[in-house]
């Protein structure tokens, strides 16, 4: 399914790029939504998303979102700030439930399922849907009480060496069982930023997730932290769906196998991520990953 | 002119120095346009100009009004007739005071006193030279300072230094102030407490389990001595201080909870300063409540079940007091409750907990240092808390765990030793210094531990 844009090149595209910036988002909310380029949909998807919009109150976030997560594929999300792309992310496991005002509408489907149908719960659907932050926010509490957590609260564990199974496992799966197996017992904020958010991650997978969503995770890192969560994001697609948001577009060149470009509220152009960097077929796409802007 | 009018005179003069001071410095930096060549603000200038001018007169008017006395005593007492003055120290000290009391008008002489209506019409006219030597010496440091100042107001006059210096200082006087009165209070207390433990021994204070200090006058009488354990007196402020933390602490913390973590942010900002209205309350309108209406209340109820309930009992005075500090737990735990990062809340949400889930396994935890800390204040609160207790709880020190029975409070006993017409050689009466001092060490050894607890753990979550 390939969809071409009507707009590339028209001279409306000119005057969104420069200092018009704020008034064209304010033009955006009114307007029709923007067609997106490239393809979108995957043929054996483990979510689905059909024109999905959401209202913070009056304001329009984004519109007319339509994209499909494949399974074991890592998904990247990229473009300006304030185009949508974490408000979009937040959509996936219905965290934005707990922004007061916010209002969702359009279909999200995990396995066939629709997620914002009355009858679903979001206690299950976010231990199906994991999330890591943006900021590491380990718990105030050890090591290994932050990896139990999720384990404990949804009584997934029988006894005591079971829990400790999980808890190995998970910080083994997120490469940081053998920097921690000495002092579990330690306070998890005194870990380095970089094994926080490794810690949180292995506190996201302790519930055996099926997504799990990263919202900009290394972008509070430095880049030796960086490049270990990305060297396990690879290794983890081969278990879970990953949508990545980020800012920096060599991370998503190098983690992603999909790449949806998103801007003020639209999703722009989806492709296969070596397409979108090599071969942009929008004009937003291309002058942002040129860097001509955001 | 007396001493408190020279001083407000100071006030205005202090304001004109101001203003001389600050043209004088614009006009040195030659008008206007001039001013950024100033090291210092004209404002500055002024202000230091004002300090140079009142300072150093003040510190004379005072220096000079603390000498005044002794140095006033001494002409007059150079004046006396040598029989006077060869008087053991005792009986000249009481002339003095007669001479005194005629100058202030509280006393006339008979007709045998005329050398004390002679002396003191003296002192009266020392004292009207005195004043006006200091309001000439005064307005004559005022002027000259002043001129000083102001004549030294130069481009590069480091002014905003010297003032800034000045004001730290002043800072650092009312910080003093604050810890040298506390100090001055324990200490009052102290030696007051140490004149009891001379004539009852520390350890039968401290374990002694009769309380009676009623004394009697004489020998002959029956319970000629007091009794002075303390320990019933304790234990009353205790079971009083838990009741009310067994009625604020549940109901202080889940107000909190609900106003933090599921309130909407109009009805949080509505609730809270009303809830804080309860700390608002006078206490002795708390103990009108409790001695009136509760006390009753729960003696009836005792009735209805079979129970005999005093009708000042324990329960009554702790419930209203619980009642009472409710702010103190709710508010200041619902400020920590506020303070734990979204993200935390977040992380928990996103894990699939539910929202109490979250706030009893992240949010409360991580908020608990707080929490501690506003109960342990409360805690202190209810300790030194007397109104509530002295309508509501009785007098009887009795030794008993039984929250029905009247029984006394720390506080209580030290409004009813200290009401009324006091001997201070009497260990009745000293032992409520003791009391004091018990109880003040014990409210501080609790807001330490409240400190503490704080301090240790208030950035975990950072």
């Amino acid at each position: 399914m390939e969809l071409t844009s009507p707009q590339v090149g028209t001279s409306t595209q000119s005057t969104m790029e420069g200092s018009g910036f704020a008034a064209s988002q304010q033009a955006g909310g009114q307007s029709a939504p923007r067609q997106t380029v490239g393809d979108p949909f995957v043929a054996n998807p483990r979510m689905t998303a059909r024109d999905v919009a959401v209202y913070y109150g009056e304001k329009c976030a984004i519109r007319g979102i339509s994209i499909d997560v494949g399974c074991n594929e890592v998904l990247a999300m990229i473009g300006p700030s304030g185009c949508g792309k974490s408000t979009f992310l937040r959509c996936l496991n219905r965290m934005n439930d707990t922004v007061p005002g916010c209002r969702v509408t359009g279909e999200i489907r995990l396995d066939e399922e629709d997620i914002y149908a009355p009858s679903v719960d979001v206690v299950p659907l976010r231990a199906r849907v994991g999330m890591v932050f943006q900021k590491p926010n380990p718990f105030p509490k050890s090591i290994f009480d932050n990896v139990a957590y999720g384990p404990k609260i949804h009584g997934l564990i029988r006894d005591k060496a079971d829990l400790e199974e999980v808890v190995e496992t998970s910080l083994s799966k997120a490469g940081l069982w053998e920097e921690v197996k000495d002092r579990l017992h330690e306070p998890g904020t005194g870990l380095s930023g970089g094994q926080q958010q490794r810690l949180c991650i292995a506190r996201a997978i302790a519930v055996s997730p099926e997504v799990i969503l990263m919202d900009e995770p290394c972008s509070a890192l430095d880049p030796i932290a960086t490049a270990k969560i990305e060297e396990l994001i690879a290794e983890l697609r081969t278990q879970y769906s990953i949508v990545i948001v980020t800012h920096a577009m060599q991370q998503a060149s190098r983690v992603s196998q999909r790449t949806a470009y998103f801007h003020l509220g639209d999703l722009i152009e989806v492709g296969p991520t070596e397409r979108i960097f090599t071969n942009p077929r929008h004009r937003l796409t291309e002058d942002y990953i040129t860097g001509r802007f955001g | 002119m007396d001493f408190l009018t020279l001083i407000l005179l100071l006030l205005p003069i202090g304001f004109c120095a101001y203003f001389l001071g600050s043209r004088r410095a614009v006009a040195v930096a030659g008008g206007k346009d001039g001013i950024r060549n100033l090291h210092s603000l004209p404002s500055h200038h002024g202000a230091l100009t004002a300090i140079g001018a009142v300072l150093p007169a003040l510190f004379l008017a005072c220096v000079w009004q603390m000498a005044l006395p002794p140095v006033l005593t001494g002409i007059l007492k150079d004046g006396l007739p040598a029989e006077m003055r060869q008087l053991p120290a005792n009986q000249f000290s009481l002339i003095v005071n007669d001479i005194k009391n005629v100058v202030a008008g509280n006393m006339t002489p008979g007709a045998d006193q005329t050398m004390i209506l002679e002396a003191a019409e003296r002192y009266i006219d020392l004292h009207n030279t005195a004043e006006m030597l200091l309001t000439g010496l005064v307005l004559l440091v005022v002027a000259a300072s002043f001129l000083f100042v102001h004549s030294r107001i130069r481009v590069d006059l480091r002014a905003r230094n010297v003032v800034e210096r000045v004001l730290k200082a002043l800072l650092v006087l009312c910080s003093a102030f604050a810890i040298f009165t506390t100090i001055g209070i324990v200490l009052s207390v102290l030696f007051e407490a140490i004149r009891f433990f001379k004539i009852v021994p520390l350890h039968e204070f401290l374990f002694g389990l009769d309380w009676s200090p009623q004394m009697a006058i004489r020998a002959d009488q029956t319970g000629s001595s007091g009794a002075f354990g303390a320990v019933p007196v304790f234990a009353g402020t205790m079971l009083i201080a838990l009741i009310a933390m067994v009625v604020a602490i549940p109901i202080g913390l889940m107000s909190a909870i609900y106003l933090s973590e599921y309130a909407s942010e109009r009805l949080r900002t509505t609730a809270k300063p009303l809830l804080e209205i309860l700390a608002g309350i006078p206490t002795v309108v708390y103990g009108f409540f409790a001695a009136l209406t509760v006390a009753p209340l729960i003696r009836d109820l005792g009735l209805a079940l079979n129970l005999s309930v005093s009708s000042e009992s324990a329960l009554a005075a702790g419930l209203v007091m619980g009642i009472m500090i409710i702010p103190f737990v709710s508010s200041l735990s619902e400020d920590v409750l506020h303070a734990v990062p979204q993200s935390l809340r977040d992380g928990s949400l996103a894990l699939g907990a539910t929202q109490f889930e979250t706030v009893k396994n992240v949010v409360v935890p991580a908020a608990l240092p707080g929490i501690v800390g506003g109960i342990l204040l409360a805690v202190s609160r209810a300790i030194g808390e007397t109104m509530i207790v002295v309508m509501a709880a009785g007098l009887s020190a009795r030794l008993t765990a039984n929250p029905f029975e009247a029984v006394t409070t720390v506080t209580v006993q030290i409004v009813t030793l200290l009401v009324g017409d006091q001997e201070f050689d009497s260990p009745k009466t000293l032992a409520a210094f003791a009391l004091g001092l018990v109880l003040f060490f014990f409210t501080l050894f609790l807001n330490f531990v409240a400190l503490r607890v704080v301090q240790k753990y208030r950035e975990q979550y950072e």
